[in-house]
């Protein structure tokens, strides 16, 4: 088995809740011994996951949010953000730059973030049955580092 | 979230601080939304050098603030940003839209 640690957490999708789930992610990160660009990097790209599923998932009601961090191979941080919301009929489309479905304080690069600040971003849906991102980030070892 | 401000000349300089997420978002855009009527700027700068956190939600302030500088015959640009906020704008790509300007 290559996974060496991990954490798995539940919440409600309460919006007070983003903060506590990056956080709690750069918490785990902080093994790997990242930079604090990297440690930057991990903490917006859940933050990004988290919230498409508070403002996507369950637009009207409070449901049920899980991330998943593990470490693979030593030095790869793997996040994944399940719900079991509305879902996603069109991936493509929502993970179009500027796409929206959200109202004025979102921007529609949500997605964008999450696939600029990672090194593999899956996201899986299906339609009344929820949605899982799931993240990968390769974090190098300190020597290597400047 | 705290938001300060000094005006002068007809700038309007808001000092954002701390963490600007989508939980934050709605009372920051309506916050900023009463400082202008109040002002009434021609210039609105967002000095983002004590914002330790920005995720897409601040993207839309800014292209929010930006419009509405537009509308009203001004400008709208961002000073100082820390480098995680500096790193979402770039991955966001507006500085092509709102100037981004460093070390005043």
């Amino acid at each position: 088995m290559n996974e060496t640690n991990y954490i798995k957490l539940e919440f409600p999708s309460k919006s007070s809740n983003e903060a506590f789930a990056r956080t709690a992610a750069a918490a785990f990160a902080a093994q790997l011994d990242p930079t604090l660009e990297e440690l930057g990097d991990i903490k917006t790209a859940v933050s990004e996951a988290v919230t498409n599923s508070i403002v996507h998932a369950y637009p009207d009601s409070l449901g049920r949010i899980a991330m998943r961090l593990r470490i693979i191979k030593g030095s790869t941080l793997e996040i994944s953000v399940r719900d079991w919301g509305k879902g996603i009929a069109d991936v493509e489309q929502a993970m179009t730059p500027l796409f929206s479905t959200g109202g004025e304080e979102r921007s529609g690069m949500g997605f964008t973030i999450m696939g600029s600040f990672m090194d593999k971003l899956k996201v899986r849906s299906s339609p009344g049955r929820g949605t899982t991102v799931t993240m990968q980030r390769f974090i190098s070892p300190r020597q290597t580092k400047r | 979230m705290t938001i300060n401000t000094a005006f002068n000349s007809g700038r309007l300089t808001l000092y954002l601080a701390g963490e600007l997420d989508h939980h934050e978002a709605r009372n920051t855009i309506r916050r900023i939304e009463e400082l202008l009527d109040e002002y009434m700027p021609r210039d609105c700068v967002l000095d983002m050098a004590g914002l330790n956190f920005m995720d897409s939600s601040g993207i839309a302030v800014i292209i929010r603030v930006s419009r509405r500088m537009k509308t009203l015959g001004g400008r709208a640009w961002i000073e100082n940003p820390a480098k995680q906020p500096q790193r979402v704008i770039d991955a966001a790509g507006i500085d092509r839209l709102v100037p981004v300007a460093v070390g005043k």
